[in-house]
């Protein structure tokens, strides 16, 4: 019977092989050791940067003209100087000397007007801007025309859809089939959705990158992500969400870089829905927020709870003076007593015969949005409101607030989405008190005649005064229930010296990055 | 022979036009917020407002009729073209290629595994049937079956990236980012084949044909590799190409764990984002998949089986 065996011997052959395969797998370590490992959960699907310039800002691959420091004030960029005429209509910008872009072609007046002209092709916040013009003005001058002063010009130009490329980057209408930006790094290989390698850049015009080349890899899944960075396998990984963090915290090769960027989580609602109308429904439904649990059990950033729309780290905006908002579910219970509403069989508030019942939605871009939609839920239900939690796409938010059909959302809104709130404070606000992502059904004069005089403004002074009286009024009749301010959660490897990070988003320094000496 | 490939090039052409079809009109039942989703698609979740919406709305015609935009697929599908992403810009087919590529790699990689695990696990746990072995067998199909592919792809990275650190937790840059999704996808997949391979290896040991070869003087060893074998092939080849289908369904949970660039999950997002062309395109591509990994079947059956050629 010894024949019988015979089947046995590929069986073994193939356990030998896996081990095998498993063991040759160790010999090469997990790491290059010369490459900047990076995860993060976006995709990016071109090179376009109106589309996903963010992402080549952030490899610094792309600049832009001007550049914006931690407080979000301007530095020069691209650009060395750059004013206002006294009638606020034309902007003068002088261009660096001396700046080439990847493909080796100098960055000259000529280039920069061309790249602008592609950015406004498309849409974003340059093709809102009330640009008539731009136009060389010498070698390296630049001037753009306006149709009205427009304060927000600098942010503009800052902004990643903004990116001076070079002219051979583009081609037909303002298409980008390969990206020669003026950065430390050049794109070596571009594998969309999920791969963007860039390696250094040596005809730099500032100080050279450290490291030689760095891979960016999206990762879909939280955990999978965290596990990248506690395997060894990746350097840095952006965006962590909370249930990790504690994991990642007690990682021994691993630091936690907790950054406050200027990000607010809100509840965005209908003030003209019969139930929300009156501001003390809407002040009910705040009182009724546990916010100091909710950052601290939920989010795991203690005292990162919001009181108004403009986190700290935004000085003119931010009001000091504004108290903690208060989480007294009796006095919200009393207030709507006081509007009529009381408590049916099984808890839920009731008035005329209707139960208050709404509908939240939010997206899961942000890992913790869902988390904090249903908190709210528990937490509104203490108090006899009955809401359901749906999870959509993101651009359900802009469309439901134009057909009228949204009730509440929870949403992490970009305040540093351009470097000047201004522009996100316009767009929620500016028309008749409301804004797609901002207040809905909401009527108010003022605010957007102050926002609208704030445009034109070139007085820091007058502007943090407007400033001040936007959020005062934003704070006291609470279009948009504030919930917490968004931190940046980041994991980077004991290898990584001199990480810092951009609380605008716009760059992750990577140039400015070192490996420990092993 | 003629006769099988012509049917299969007739069932290629049906799927294309049946497949573009009916992702068409899914799209167009749920795409309310079409110009919506393709502008939060392009510009990112900060971006996307009335305004981005409006200018992709402007830039594709989405208000054109249904009719127009499906006479137009039709009349390029005809010159075998499949227009560009919607959200990307670029061609269909080559993102599908690109994404094809890394999953038609990943799926054969755990194939060949997961036939590697599943013919000698089930070949030894027929010759040994009811022993230990075939009872362990059993039981490891069973726990390995209970679970999602994502279950099992989490272990492994448990196991192998974070406490050995011998593989990499995700990417695709060299060899060894395919082993743990490939193994994943592949225990998944013996877990069943294995009990095919089984029942199949022991109808044919407990045949009177088999019985016969032994008698007439064959040894055991003999007897399997001549008699057995070809004759238990058969129904494994037909049901591996069954199992291709649940193969396809793992591998979406999978790419996204293991951050793999693959057609699942390049086709999850083309449907997140309304990105009607490539819904097409790489629908189209795995329902051609279809019919070619049916055709190999059928070629493979052909060749072995041959009481089917007469029919044929």
């Amino acid at each position: 019977m010894s024949g019988r065996f015979a089947t046995d011997r590929p069986f073994w052959r193939c356990l030998l092989g896996m081990i095998g395969l498993c063991l040759l797998a160790g010999c090469s370590p997990n790491q290059d050791p010369d490459q900047l490992t990076l995860g993060g959960p976006f995709e990016f699907t071109s090179q376009d940067p109106s589309r996903d310039g963010y992402v080549y800002t952030r490899m610094q691959v792309a600049e832009t003209l001007l550049d914006v420091d931690d407080q979000g004030n301007f530095l020069p960029g691209l650009a060395t100087d750059w004013h206002a005429s006294d009638d606020g209509l034309t902007w003068t910008l002088t261009l660096r000397d001396g700046v080439r872009f990847h493909d080796g072609t100098p960055m000259d007046a000529a280039a920069v007007v061309n790249a602008l002209r592609m950015a406004r092709l498309k849409p974003g916040v340059i093709a809102k801007a009330p640009i008539e013009g731009i136009e060389e003005a010498g070698p390296s001058t630049v001037t753009v025309t306006l149709a009205r002063p427009y304060a927000l010009l600098p942010a503009v130009l800052a902004h990643f859809s903004a990116a001076i490329l070079s002219p051979a980057s583009f081609h037909g209408e303002g298409q980008v089939d390969w990206m020669y930006g003026t950065g430390p790094y050049q794109i070596r290989s571009f594998e969309p959705p999920h791969s963007l390698v860039v390696e250094r850049f040596d005809d730099y015009w500032g100080e050279p990158a450290h490291i030689e080349s760095a891979a960016y890899l999206t990762g879909h899944r939280a955990e999978s992500r965290a596990l990248q960075v506690m395997a060894g396998q990746t350097d840095i990984i952006y965006t962590l969400d909370p249930a990790s963090l504690d994991l990642l915290t007690r990682h021994e090769d691993v630091a936690v870089h907790s950054d406050t960027i200027p990000r607010t989580i809100q509840i965005k609602l209908n003030a003209s829905h019969p139930f929300m109308a009156e501001r003390d429904a809407r002040r009910a439904m705040s009182l009724a927020l546990d916010r100091a649990s909710l950052v601290r059990q939920v989010m795991r950033v203690p005292d990162s709870q919001a009181n108004q729309l403009a986190p700290p780290a935004m000085a003119d905006w931010h009001r000091d003076d504004l108290p903690e908002l208060a989480h007294d579910p009796e006095q919200a219970r009393q207030l709507l007593t006081g509007l009529g509403w009381t408590p049916g069989d099984d808890g839920i508030l009731q008035r005329d015969g209707e139960r208050f019942e709404l509908e939240m939605i939010t997206y899961a871009d942000r890992p913790e949005l869902m988390v904090i939609a249903t908190v709210v839920q528990a937490q509104w239900r203490d108090v006899g409101i009955d809401l359901s939690v749906q999870v959509v796409n993101a651009s359900a938010i802009p469309r439901k607030h134009l057909d009228g059909s949204l009730e509440t959302a929870v949403v992490a809104r970009n305040y540093g989405n351009i470097a000047d709130p201004l522009g996100v404070f316009l767009a929620d606000y500016g028309d008749g008190g409301s804004g797609e992502w901002g207040a809905m059904g909401w009527h108010n004069d003022d605010v957007p005649a102050l926002l609208k005089a704030m445009q034109a403004t070139t007085d820091p002074a007058v502007y943090r005064r407007d400033a001040q009286r936007v959020s005062a009024i934003l704070a006291a009749e609470m279009p948009v229930i504030p919930l917490a301010y968004y931190t940046q959660q980041t994991a980077v490897s004991d290898r990584v010296l001199d990480f810092s990070f951009d609380p605008y988003e716009r760059n992750y320094r990577l140039s400015e990055m070192r490996f420990q000496e092993q | 022979m003629i006769a099988i490939l012509l049917k299969r090039l007739g069932q290629a052409a049906f799927v294309a036009w049946a497949v573009g079809t009916v992702s068409f009109l899914m799209m167009r039942m749920m795409s309310s917020d079409m110009a919506f989703r393709i502008a939060a698609g392009r510009y990112g979740y900060d971006n996307v407002d009335s305004a981005a919406a409006r200018a992709v709305s402007e830039e594709l015609g989405l208000d054109r009729s249904a009719w127009e935009l499906y006479l137009e697929w039709l009349r390029d599908l005809l010159h075998f073209n499949l227009g560009d992403s919607l959200v990307s810009g670029l061609p269909v087919a080559h993102e599908v290629g690109h994404f094809l590529g890394h999953s038609l790699f990943l799926a054969f990689v755990a194939l060949v595994l997961a036939a590697l695990l599943a013919l000698p696990v089930g070949i030894y746990s027929a010759v040994r049937a009811h022993g230990w072995f075939d009872r362990l067998a059993l039981f490891a199909s069973t726990i390995l079956r209970a679970q999602p592919v994502f279950v099992i792809g989490l272990i492994l990275l448990l196991v192998f990236a974070l406490e050995l650190k011998l593989l990499p937790v995700a990417g695709f840059y060299d060899l060894r980012f395919v082993v743990l999704p490939a193994v994943a996808l592949a225990l998944a997949l013996a877990a069943v084949s294995n009990r095919v391979v089984r029942h199949s290896a022991f109808d044919v040991i407990h045949s009177a044909f088999f019985r016969f070869a032994r008698v007439k003087g064959l040894s055991y060893g003999q007897t399997f590799a001549r008699h057995g074998l070809r004759n238990m092939a058969v129904p494994v080849i037909a049901f591996m190409g069954i199992q291709l289908v649940s193969l396809i369904e793992g591998i979406v949970m999978i790419e996204s764990l293991f951050s793999w660039p693959g057609i699942g999950h390049g086709l999850a997002h083309a449907i997140f984002s309304r990105d009607v062309p490539m819904i097409q395109g790489a629908a189209l591509a795995m329902g051609l998949i279809f019919v070619g990994l049916n055709l190999v079947i059928d070629i493979a059956c052909y060749v072995i089986d041959p009481r089917g050629r007469a029919q044929a």
